[in-house]
């Protein structure tokens, strides 16, 4: 996704000299060409993401289009309020990029896991949050985002991601992609889930689960037409996050369904529990220990059409 | 035309008494004490048309101190840039004028503060972009000394001389009274200039109530070619009004009736 998203950004600086990237003192081997490239379009502001945060701020309100590049929790909860107030707030065309979403920093630790960062993001007013589930995805985020689309946060996994689509990608912002068709459940990814959700789809049609899956590359604004279709046409809804069980995609599939009187279709979120992780350990580690592998979420799907037609009946 | 700015900062301190009084809102202290450096400001150095707020070449001015809106308000109403009536409206029920400054379709208002530590960073984003497109403006900030409490504004202060950003300006209200107490006592900022200067920025410092001397400095910016330029004001916090001078009260408390009349009628009299 990493080098996804630098090969794009690279096609759209240099097709409008507006488009800027700036750094907070990472990206080794990944800004090096560009910098060199487009120096007027290039700034690492050192360790300072409050500063960056707010730099990049100031140069969008003098009319660039600015890509805030940093890892894990650096760019979204080091200058938090610089994101709400100075980007959000003066509606900046400023896309906050994230490496490193989810557990992909694996063995560096809780300081680097961004879990709780997509709640964060869609709570911020007027923030487009995206997390694209391959590499096909990223480059039409990124060249979405470099057309300046206001406030974004984009969050990418890190390199060498399976590439899940073929072909032309019909992407655009807010629109679930449907990559699998199926009747009897719908498995939604975000982000780097979706190639987790289509291997397991594969395997549970195998058991007699013909499986639907959305790629929910956009959180916000959520598709919440495709999750309801969903819903009325599968009955069974599953949601697939690398992140906090709080406040992420299974939060705003659940607060849609309940909204619209589906509260009680057959619903399950799988995502990281609400801790900090005492595990050492990879990505596929560390996804494994918290059930986010492809044979857990096939377990876990199973198990819930083995409790019978709709979990919700048996609350009173 | 050349404004009268000893009576421009009269108006615009009346004005922050009335709208202070009237919206039963703080800040009043921090409004006053840079009354003079907003008259000099928007009276004589600032390259900026009330009739076109707009315009890409103008230079901008961001509120750092963003409680101190009241005079920001003011001096934008008193220059031409909205009408004076709506400063009737200020801190109350429907009005467009917040208790912190908010560019949300407020003619002359920059960009939207409120948060102490944003406006520096703010203001060097776009000075850079400012010379990187060729760009003439100047971005003027004003900042509290409070402000300088927070780590992203020497984030800001280690950025700005590095990429020698000599189109900026940063101004700091050193009036010398921050939320809890004197600056002294809460956190010492001394040696202030010596900061400034150890970080890289051609440093001056003059009284911030001396008309003449605030226009003569401000004219030279940059103070020094290839470096951003701080101008070290040291003011009285509530200055103009005789009870709200270097009283900790008063950036807090509202005029109340008595009061109101009492600051009124000092100030008609300068």
């Amino acid at each position: 996704m990493r080098t996804a998203f630098i090969q794009t950004l690279t096609d759209a600086a240099a097709a409008d000299r507006r488009v800027t990237l700036v750094v907070g003192d990472l990206g080794f081997g990944v800004v090096t060409d560009f910098a060199g490239q487009f120096p007027d379009q290039f700034l690492n502001v050192g360790v300072a993401e409050q500063n960056m945060t707010s730099v990049a701020a100031g140069m969008a309100l003098a009319g660039r289009i600015v890509f805030a590049y940093s890892i894990a929790n650096f760019p979204t909860l080091r200058c938090l309020e610089q994101v709400r107030n100075d980007v959000c707030y003066q509606g900046a065309d400023v896309t906050i990029v994230a490496v490193g979403g989810g557990v992909a920093y694996g063995a560096l630790g809780a300081t680097h896991h961004a879990t709780e960062d997509l709640a964060v993001m869609r709570a911020m007013p007027g923030m487009n949050v995206i997390a694209p589930g391959d590499p096909l995805e990223t480059a039409a985020a990124t060249r979405a985002a470099a057309a300046g689309i206001g406030p974004t946060y984009l969050r990418l996994g890190r390199s060498n991601e399976p590439t899940v689509h073929a072909g032309q990608l019909p992407w655009s912002l807010g629109r679930a992609i449907r990559v699998r068709e199926g009747r009897d459940l719908t498995l939604i990814a975000t982000g780097g889930m979706l190639p987790t959700a289509v291997a397991a789809a594969e395997q549970l049609d195998q058991s007699g689960h013909a499986a639907r899956v959305l790629s929910m590359h956009t959180l916000k604004p959520l598709d919440t037409q495709a999750v309801l279709l969903a819903a009325r046409e599968t009955g069974t809804i599953v949601t697939l996050e690398e992140h906090s069980i709080i406040g992420g995609l299974g939060g705003a599939v659940a607060e849609t369904l309940c909204e619209a009187g589906l509260g009680n279709v057959r619903f399950q979120r799988i995502g990281l529990p609400s801790a900090f992780t005492k595990e050492v350990g990879d990505q596929e580690y560390l996804r494994r220990h918290y059930g986010l592998d492809v044979e857990s979420v096939v377990r876990r799907v199973t198990e819930l059409f083995e409790q019978g037609p709709r979990a919700g009946a048996d609350i009173p | 035309m050349s404004v009268d700015l000893r009576q421009l900062a009269n108006r615009i301190r009346l004005r922050v008494v009335e709208m202070s009084h009237r919206g039963r809102s703080s800040h009043v202290g921090s409004s006053l004490s840079m009354a003079d450096l907003l008259a000099v400001l928007y009276g004589r150095i600032l390259r900026i048309r009330p009739d076109a707020p707009d315009d890409p070449e103008r230079d901008r001015l961001i509120l750092s101190k963003g409680h101190g809106c009241a005079a920001l308000y003011a001096v934008l109403a008193e220059t031409g840039f909205f009408p004076v009536e709506w400063l009737a409206t200020y801190y109350q029920n429907g009005s467009r004028l917040a208790g912190h400054a908010t560019a949300d379709g407020i003619p002359g208002i920059e960009v939207s503060t409120g948060s102490l530590g944003h406006g520096l960073g703010m203001a060097c984003g776009m000075a850079l972009a400012a010379r990187r497109d060729g760009r003439p403006y100047r971005v003027f900030t004003l900042l509290s000394d409070g402000e300088c409490d927070e780590g992203s504004t020497w984030e800001s202060v280690l950025f700005a001389p590095h990429h020698g950003l000599e189109n900026l300006v940063a101004i700091v209200d050193y009036n010398k009274i921050q939320s809890l107490g004197h600056v002294k006592d809460v956190l010492d900022l001394d040696p202030l200039a010596e900061k400034w200067a150890a970080f890289n920025w051609a440093v001056r410092e003059i009284d911030g109530h001396d008309l003449g001397a605030i226009e003569a400095t401000l004219r030279e910016v940059p103070f020094t070619p290839g470096k951003p330029s701080c101008l070290i004001a040291h003011t009285v916090k509530g200055k103009g009004v005789s009870f709200m001078e270097d009283e900790l009260l008063w950036h807090y408390r509202s005029p109340q009736n008595d009061e109101y009349r009492r600051a009124i009628e000092e100030l008609e009299d300068q």
